[in-house]
């Protein structure tokens, strides 16, 4: 490793016009971060609802299986789908009550999918599952077990099973965790408020994940737009002979929190093409997951309520919200005042990646860091016009691909040129076409072009 | 649920854009350039500013006129035949009659921009390539440069006065000097001080006799990330280099880089011309190379070639690279790490 790190050494910022320079990823944007209406406002606890939904998928792999029945009764926090394989997770009722169906419902993504649903009986009477570990004592293999039976994953939205990551290959040696509080999504705060608000279990958290890698350094980034959680953090983190944990400022600039852009900020150590983080020795984790993992293993508590952002200009109090997971939105939208105009286009997520409801009916589940509810205003899509060739997307992406050329390619057809010009390296954050002048969506042309090539490869 | 529609809009991510538009862009083009035509119209009376008028109008009316003969959607809204227009009178001299800057306008309109598909898919900066049509049509009436602050008529160019540019100044006198025995011997016509070329009270085109004003303009455009610094940068470094190395009566390193700097159409043409989007590299590294050529090709005509000013061709020039420094200037892959000798040898 140390070849990719020779010349980096993090605690030698230079300093510039009397600052301490904050580090950062070559190209990205700055859009204006919309996060002043929420960033203030502490976590509300929401009751759960009268019915909930829990879809077999809330997480990247295999689809859960369910393990229990209609008509049985669960309690909060009981297993109610087992992980579907190694890279899956389970599901855990966030209430007790019974199950009244196993069927098909409106999922996040806009498809239906076989989701368990339970009828709340109001009682939250809890199940003794998981007993709490003391996390002095508790060993590496613990801590991974825990991770995986509480059903954690990444909850920066990847929805990545965390329980994975803290068990890489033999070969592969980690010198550092990085938690990941840059939260460069617009509009979002709710990592922002679980760092305010749940510092202690976050710190926690990562020690027990540097405890689960048996290593050392741990780092936690945040973007400089949030000094209150940067000056929290560094109240609450003492270093000691165990574990040595650094709070890292990074650039306010989308997308940082992006996991490569963070690591090569942090640590100054590239992700090549097509490897993974743990590949240049580094684990990459989102806050409320460390919280998560520090509830698990403290409390013994699954993962069974994530906090949600939700705002945007047709929102009438914008909040947020520590929701039990598979809540329906609209009832987040009620406890906010409704909608204060018409309301056209709702996100779950953030403005630059986040997916588009076509219901407001759909859960809350483990991936969703917020619910934004735009106007037909805001929402409209402007009628494109020729590119410039302004360049202005050469500069914004940040993993350096040539977003017009890519379009140009897909246009005509050209699968030659597309398989030159690096399309899988594209991590989608949206920056492209975020700049276009001409309003176009070289995005939308990347993920036309990945499909063509797709297409192209089963055919041969 | 109340105040939702009942369709709603389902679409790709991002779901925001940052509102700039073309449009956009174009008037703050213009309104960078304002500037630089008050300070024309300062130093060459109110026919500066009619031949402007004249310039934007006849762009526009060709855009317009085009778009409805070839049946295709009206483009006159994003301001760029204006933004053409207002480059155009720029780079006229205020003698120039009306009609030849109106068939300066059809051609860069019409041959330069709309023949190869319209905005975004010309490969010459119209408006540069209007001023070298003219140049090479009507030389005279392109040459014609007169005394600032004397009046000119505006449809008679009869009583105006001839009047060297600086950068034709400096050229005869260069040639003079290197004729002459000594220099004392030669007759060495004063050249107008950095003061007169900084303000614009000198001999010139339209637009390019105020640095101060361009420079005004610049800073409007690089603040409001219309432009980056990059290609001006190189490209006036460049210049500044070469002439002061190559430039000078006294061997080598005794040019005056400063005055070739401040005159002609160099602080123009490097912050207008050679920032156009659709005829410059997309690539940061490009922009960079881009710079450094025109840089090299105005200093070459410049000191060496036939003509006393090279600004227009050597934009021109390297708008016809432009597809080739894209080429070679592509951004390097994100993540991938240069092995060092070392490491190949380890593995």
């Amino acid at each position: 490793m140390s070849k990719i790190n020779a010349n980096f050494n993090l605690n030698k910022r230079r300093k510039i016009f009397g600052k301490t320079e904050v580090f950062t990823f070559k190209g990205g944007i700055h859009p204006d971060d919309m996060k002043g209406s929420t960033e203030t406002k502490a976590i509300v606890d929401i009751e759960a609802p009268a019915e909930l939904v829990f879809p077999l998928q809330q997480h990247i792999g295999a689809p859960a299986v369910p393990c229990v029945e209609v008509g049985q009764r669960v309690l909060m926090g009981q297993k109610i789908a087992e992980a579907g394989g190694f890279v899956s997770a389970n599901i855990h009722s966030s209430v007790s009550g019974t199950v009244k169906a196993i069927e098909q419902r409106l999922h996040p993504s806009g498809t239906k999918v076989q989701s368990i649903v339970i009828e709340n009986d109001g009682l939250n009477e809890v199940s003794d599952e998981l007993i709490p570990l003391d996390e002095e004592t508790v060993s590496p293999q613990e801590i991974i077990e825990r991770v995986k039976a509480a059903g954690i994953v990444g909850m920066g939205g990847a929805t990545f099973p965390t329980h994975v990551k803290l068990s890489p290959p033999a070969d592969k040696k980690i010198d550092y965790v990085i938690i990941n509080g840059a939260e460069c999504e617009p509009y979002l705060t709710s990592d922002h408020r679980a760092m305010l608000e749940t510092t202690d279990e976050v710190v926690r958290g990562l020690r027990l994940i540097l405890k689960a890698l048996a290593i050392k350094d741990g780092y936690i980034a945040v973007e400089t737009n949030k000094q209150d959680a940067i000056a929290k953090l560094k109240s609450c983190v003492q270093s000691d002979a165990d574990y040595n944990i650094k709070i890292v400022a990074v650039k306010t600039k989308y997308p940082q929190g992006s996991e490569k852009h963070l690591i090569k900020a942090v640590t100054g150590r590239s992700v090549p093409p097509g490897k993974l983080p743990m590949d240049v020795g580094v684990v990459v984790n989102n806050i409320d997951t460390c919280a998560a993992v520090a509830r698990a293993v403290i409390q013994g508590k699954p993962l069974i309520r994530r906090i949600v952002t939700v705002s945007g200009d047709c929102i009438a109090e914008p909040l947020n919200f520590r929701v039990p997971i598979g809540t329906p939105f609209s009832h987040l939208v009620e406890k906010c005042g409704g909608f204060s105009k018409t309301a056209a286009k709702l996100i779950m997520g953030g403005p630059m990646m986040g997916v588009a409801l076509s219901s407001v009916d759909v859960p809350v589940i483990k991936g969703s860091s917020g619910l934004l509810a735009f106007s037909e205003e805001m929402a409209k899509t402007q009628q494109t016009a020729s590119c410039l060739r302004c360049g202005k997307c050469v500069s914004g992406c940040p993993m350096n691909l040539l977003p017009n050329v890519i379009k140009e390619a897909v246009c005509a057809d050209d699968l030659e040129k597309l398989t030159k010009l690096n399309l899988g390296d594209c991590i989608q954050c949206g920056s492209c076409s975020y700049v276009c002048p001409a309003e176009q969506n070289p995005l939308q042309y990347v993920r036309t072009g990945k499909a063509k090539l797709a297409r192209q490869e089963v055919k041969a | 649920m109340e105040n939702l529609k009942e369709k709603l809009i389902v679409t790709e991510s991002p779901h925001i854009r940052d509102g700039n538009t073309t449009g956009g862009i174009m008037l703050d083009v213009i309104i960078a350039l304002m500037p630089a035509l008050i300070a024309g119209v300062f130093v060459f009376g109110y026919r500066a500013a009619a031949l402007a008028v004249v310039c934007v109008g006849a762009c526009v009316f060709f855009e317009w006129a085009w778009c409805k003969i070839v049946k295709k959607q009206v483009s006159i809204g994003d301001f760029s035949a204006a933004v053409t227009g207002l480059l155009l009178a720029m780079n006229l001299p205020v003698t120039m009659p009306f009609w030849m800057a109106i068939v300066g306008s059809l051609f860069a309109i019409v041959i330069v921009k709309q023949f190869f598909g319209g905005i975004g898919h010309n490969f010459m900066n119209p408006a540069l390539a209007a001023r070298a049509f003219l140049l090479t049509s009507w030389a005279q009436a392109m040459t014609t440069w007169v005394q600032p602050f004397t009046k000119v008529a505006f449809f008679s160019n009869a009583d105006a006065v001839s009047h060297a540019t600086p950068l034709a100044q400096l050229a005869q006198n260069v040639d003079t000097v290197s004729q002459a025995t000594s220099a004392s011997d030669a007759a060495v016509a004063e050249l107008p001080s950095y003061l007169d070329l900084f303000l614009g009270t000198t001999g010139g085109c339209i637009g390019e006799v105020s640095a101060l004003a361009i420079l005004i303009g610049a800073v409007y455009l690089i603040c409001k990330r219309v432009i980056s610094i990059k290609i001006p940068a190189a490209y006036i470094l460049t210049v500044a280099a070469l002439t002061f190395v190559f430039g000078g009566n006294d061997g080598l390193f005794s040019g005056d880089a400063l005055y070739h700097v401040l005159s002609g159409g160099l602080m123009l043409g490097a912050f207008f011309m050679a920032t156009d989007y659709v005829t410059t590299p997309y690539t940061p590294n490009g922009q960079i190379v881009f710079g450094i050529g025109c840089g090299i090709l105005t200093a070459v005509i410049r000191l060496w070639g036939g003509y006393p000013e090279g600004v227009s061709y050597s934009i021109l020039l390297m708008n016809v690279a432009t597809p080739l420094i894209d080429k070679y200037t592509a951004p390097k892959r994100f993540g991938v790490v240069k092995e060092k000798k070392g490491d190949k040898k380890n593995a």
